[in-house]
Order: C-alpha cells, then structure tokens, then sequence
C-alpha cells in the first residue's frame, strides 16, 4: 500500500514537472532559445496567483486574468529582446536571460517583499480522502495531476494534429522554407515563446497552495527541469513527459529507499540515460 | 621650468595634506565599520532583514552610535551559499577592513566566516547560526554568538515529549548541520526521558517536496514526530503534514523556528503547534512590550525572533564598545566586556557562557492565533555543552 502511494506521489511530482518543462523544452528545442529566466516564470505565476487570489478572493477568476497578464509579458520580452537574439549564440541568450533572472528576482522583492506566504487552496478542493486510518491523500494534489495530465494532452493534439502545429514544427526543422511558403514564422514564434512562459507560470500558479510562495523558487526548480528537457530529448514533448515522470519517480522513491543518495538520485539518472543516449530519450531531428 | 618646479612643489605638499589629515580624521572621529553578511535572497532572505532591521533598532536606540562612534556599514548578501562564505567573509574582511564582522543564518556559511574568523582574529558577532562547532571545537576568544545552539533548541523539547508518555518518535528534518544538531540535542533529551527515536528521515537542503517522507511517516505510526524547518521549507511541512491528514492524528513538535515569522503564510495548518525556542512573540513581560512597540513603529511589521537576535546582537556590541569607549582595537579589553555583558533582551536577560553561547530560558509555546504564545519554561537558564571547546586566551 505505501508504495502505490508513494508511486502515486511520483507521478503528481512528475506531472508538474512536466508542465514547467514542456514550456521550456518548446522554447529551447523548437526555437532554439536558451531561456534561463523559464524558473522566474515559475515564480511570477505563483505570486501573481497568490497576490490576485488576496485581490480578488478567488482563485478562479484570478488564474484567467493572470494568464492574459502573462502571455502579455511573453509577447512584450519577445518582441523586444529575445526576438533579437534568435540568430546569436547561446552565450548572448544566455546573459540576457540570466539578466531577466536579477530583474525579475528585483522586482518580486520590491513589490512583494521577501517574506514566505501562502495560497489559499480553494474551497471545493479544500478536503482529503482517506487511504489508511493515519493517511489520508489531499484533492487537491490529484486536481494538479489531473489539470497536468489535460494539458499534455492538449499540447500533445496541438503541435502533432494541427495545422500551426505543423508549421512549428516545419519551422523547427527549416525556417527559411517556412518562410518562403509565406508563412509568418515570426508571429508563429511569438506565441510559441509567449505560451511556453505561460505554461510555466501556469505551473507556478497551480502549484502555489502547495509549495507556497517565497523568494528563489523559481530557480531550484528550473535546474530539474534543464535535467527533464535533457533526459527527454531537447525539443520533443513526449520525451519530456516520459523524462518527468520518471524523474518524478526516481526522485520519491530514491528519498524513502535510498535516503544518503536523494540527492543525488534524479543526476545519477540523467548521467545514465545520457551515456546509453547522448541525445536524450526521444530527441527531435 | 621654475613654475614646473613650483607646481610639482605645490602638488607634492597638497597629496602629503590630504593624506595626514585623512589620518588624522580616522583616528579622531572615524565610523566603526561594520561588516553585515547575511542572506538577502534566496530562502533565508526575510530573516536577514529581520536581523538587519533587528540590529538597527538597538543602534537607533542610542542615537546612531555604539560606546560614542557613528557606524559605517558594508553589506554582502551571503545567499546562503557555504561554498562562496570564504570569498564574502574575505571582501568584508581584506577589502573594507571592517571592525567587526556580523553573521549569518546559515550554519554552513557561518562555518566558513568562523574560519576566516579565527584566522585574522577579526571580531565575529553570530546573530542565528546555532552550529555547535561556532562555540564548541572552532570557538575562539573572538567569536561570540548571541542566538542560540542547535542543541539548545531541541534538547528541552525532548524531555516534555517524553515526559508526555510519547516514546517512539520519528524525527525529520534537512540533510544539513543545523538539522543534525538539533535532532541530536532532541534524541538526547528524549533518551533520558526513556524515549527513543526510532527513525530519522533526511531531506536535501534546500528541498522542500516532503510527501514520500509524509506518505513514510504515516505507515511507520510513531507516537510523535519531531522535526527541524525553518522559512519556506517550514511553511510547506507543516501545511503538508496537515494535507496528508497526519495533524490530529500524530502530534508533531519541533525546534521553534517551525512556527516563526511564518505563521501568517501557515494559516490554519499552523494551529495548535508545540514548540520550543528561547523566545515567543507571545513573551508577555514589559520588556518584550516595549521592544515589540519600538520594532513595529520603526518597521512595517511584527518583530520575530530573528529580529530578537539581531537586536540583542546590537546590545551587545554597544555594551562592548561603551567599555572601550568605542575603540575597538584595544582588543582584549573589548572581549572581556563583551564576556561580561549581561544583556536586558526582549527574550529575557541572558549571559554569555565560557564557550560564548548565550546561558538562556528555553520556551515552551503553543500557537494560538497568530502568535507563539508561551505556555511555559521548557528549562531555564540552559547552557550549550560546548562539546570539544578549548578556549586560548591570547
């Protein structure tokens, strides 16, 4: 029993991790764009939930607004900085995303302070079930799964069943014949930059009443997530859902049975996998 | 040529001007630098303020100036970071030759500056990081800490578990010094008592995705767990332990820094919560009220009881440098003041023990509300062993 629940707590892990990496492994794969700053969206999402939650008291109406909010951003950071860079090394993506980093941990401290605080979990999914008379399982951590599993699924329908979906993935491969198809991959890529940031601070978002909200968060998680994109193969979503769980998995069972090594488990992993694939599990072209 | 000589002449006469009389104004009236290297970001980033705030409110009190000099602060944010503790201790230390250097929260980075510490002989003031190691086998006549011991915060609240009857306890805390230490005082407290810690479960500083040990926790069904967070990683245990319905049904205690300055963001997972610690907000005596109204009214918000240490580590520092009359370099004078100080704290009047921990009461409280009320003296007037101290007065 405990190791079905411990299963369980793998895959909820991993399926957040995908969703945060999903945005990153679109915008680095696809685009080619290091973004470092991806965790900062993280964290704009999760105090944006918790600051409109207190604005507004309801968590519902705040996640759509705070979306648009968001995707706004994206569209603005593109245009005006990343749009710039497309044809550059990854070193200048580099520094300019690790600048957004500074900037974006700046303002999070000016405007929100550097206190810990938490979100609310909304009403309706305030309650747990009862698995053994001394565990019981919180809803809420299911609903995450749950939204987490739709998503992929939609995403999944989007890039392999569309027609933008194809285009972005033409784009990935030839840009210029893309281009000279007359479709305009720069718009396309636009809203691929600006949906992957909203992923992760849809991410953030959904998992602030769990992890609450404090300084630095975005960056502890964006060094797994470098290691989901990795493991999965940069640019392909199935890879990065495979990777994610099992890194979810290995990371939750590797804390209970090998508790010295926790640490150290999920990199064991990554180096492995690398040495028998260098290019990650399912890597794109 | 002769207005070349003459200008050389002049020039020559200005630069030797402004450098004496430079000197002559350091040693005259010159600001006692103070070196402040606590964490800005990351984690620990609300407690560095707190400190920060904390200290000032005591430098405030005596109008801006310790034993008669004004103070000149250097700030680095340490990050909590214990691989670059060397690298930060030396800028305060080589570069802006502070007088005195004050820090941190973390007890890995604050073993990092005890070394540089001991090394330049630089006066070290420690406003948190309870490691044993800062007053048991690294102390030295310049180190002083005006917080806490690991040990000290967990060793009282092993014998009241026991002393309830609970005698199998689960312990749970970060895989680093500062966890070890106090699930060490705690186990040990608790074996007097007849207890026993059955098992000890370790999570990566700084991780706080608890639920495979919460999940682990509840199949073993001790009679208690006793654990060890603070800041983030506080909020997120407690709020978890509550989601995994295990509060109510396994009583969980822990060091105090569970439940401070965090419980605002704890909510109603918080409720009820024992602890213990050598401060509650709670405090009810007419020293703590005051210090309580002139924190808020100089800072937004509540003091915590990091903001205790910061402040008693002002009180200190000024007892020390009105002995000396603000000349820190005579240096033994100024640690045989501070080793007699009696410090009239918020938390109650303290002393420093021969190892340079405070002697204190530790606290038991309970959260009630928003506040960490005392509900009783867990032990009083409790030293730190200082296992390993072998002080050389030099």
């Amino acid at each position: 029993m405990e190791f079905l629940v411990q299963l369980l707590n793998g895959i909820q892990y991993g399926l957040l991790l995908f969703l945060l990496a999903s945005g990153l492994t679109l915008i680095f794969g696809i685009m080619g764009v290091l973004n470092l700053a991806h965790g900062s969206f993280y964290m704009v999402g999760a105090y944006l939930a918790f600051w409109l939650a207190r604005q507004i008291g309801n968590l519902w109406l705040a996640v759509p607004i705070e979306l648009a909010m968001v995707l706004m951003i994206g569209v603005i950071l593109e245009m005006g900085l990343f749009s710039r860079l497309y044809r550059r090394d990854h070193l200048h993506q580099v520094l300019l995303s690790f600048g957004l980093i500074l900037i974006f941990e700046e303002l999070r401290s000016i405007f929100f302070g550097d206190d810990v605080h938490g979100v609310p979990v909304p009403e309706a999914l305030r309650h747990s079930i009862p698995i053994t008379d001394t565990l019981s399982y919180p809803v809420y951590r299911l609903f995450i799964s749950g939204t987490c599993l739709v998503l992929a699924g939609a995403m999944y329908a989007v890039i392999q069943k569309t027609k933008i979906g194809m285009t972005i993935r033409a784009g990935s491969t030839n840009r210029e014949m893309v281009q000279s198809l007359g479709i305009n991959i720069k718009l396309v890529y636009r809203w691929v930059f600006a949906l992957g940031v909203t992923l992760a601070a849809f991410a953030g978002m959904i998992a602030a009443p769990v992890s609450s909200v404090y300084p630095g968060m975005g960056g502890q998680i964006l060094i797994v997530c470098f290691v989901v994109v990795v493991i999965g193969g940069i640019g392909s979503i199935k890879g990065a859902m495979i990777a994610a769980l099992l890194i979810g998995i290995v990371d939750t069972l590797g804390q209970v049975l090998l508790p010295e090594f926790s640490g150290a488990a999920v990199y064991l992993l990554m180096a492995v996998i690398l040495l028998w694939r260098p290019r990650g599990l399912f890597r794109v072209a | 040529m002769r207005s070349r000589r003459d200008f050389l002449k002049v020039a020559g006469c200005l630069t030797t001007g402004t450098l004496l009389s430079h000197r002559f104004a350091w040693a005259q009236s010159g600001k006692l630098k103070v070196g402040l290297m606590l964490p800005y970001t990351g984690t620990y980033a609300a407690l560095g303020n707190a400190i920060t705030s904390g200290f000032k409110l005591a430098v405030a009190e005596r109008s801006g100036r310790l034993g008669g000099r004004e103070l000149e602060y250097f700030t680095v944010d340490d990050e909590s970071d214990p691989s670059k503790a060397p690298e930060n201790t030396n800028r305060l230390v080589q570069r802006d030759k502070v007088d005195v250097l004050i820090g941190t929260v973390h007890s890995g980075v604050a073993l990092g500056m005890v070394k540089i510490a001991r090394e330049t002989g630089t006066l070290l003031l420690i406003p948190n990081a309870g490691a044993a190691a800062a007053t048991g086998e690294l102390c030295s006549p310049n180190i002083f800490r005006t917080s806490f011991s690991n040990w000290q915060t967990g060793y009282p609240m092993g014998k009241v578990v026991a002393d309830r009857g609970l005698k199998n306890v689960v312990a749970i805390t970060w895989k680093y010094a500062a966890g070890e230490e106090s699930i060490g005082g705690f186990s040990e407290g608790l074996t007097k008592g007849g207890g026993k810690v059955v098992k000890e479960l370790w999570v990566p500083f700084p991780q706080v995705e608890f639920q495979a040990l919460l999940t682990q926790i509840a199949s073993l069904k001790p009679d208690a767990v006793y654990t060890f967070f603070a800041g983030a990683g506080a909020v997120k245990f407690v709020k978890d332990y509550a989601a995994a319905g295990l509060k109510g049904k396994i009583p969980l205690f822990g060091s105090g820094f569970l439940t401070d300055g965090v419980l605002e963001a704890q909510g109603e997972a918080a409720q009820g919560l024992e602890t213990t610690l050598h401060y509650g907000d709670g405090l009810d005596t007419p020293r703590n009220k005051a210090f309580r109204q002139a924190y808020s009214k100089a800072n937004k918000g509540e003091p915590d009881v990091y903001a205790v240490q910061g402040y008693d580590t002002g009180l200190l520092l000024a007892a020390g440098l009105e002995a000396v009359r603000g000349d820190a370099s005579k240096k033994n004078d100024l640690i045989a003041a501070l080793e007699k100080a009696r410090i009239d704290s918020p938390r109650g009047a303290w002393t420093l023990s021969k190892a340079h921990n405070p002697i204190q009461d530790i606290y038991l409280r309970k959260v009630v509300g928003a506040q960490n009320k005392v509900i009783g003296v867990a032990h009083k007037a409790l030293e730190d062993p200082a296992r390993g101290c072998n002080m050389k007065k030099t």
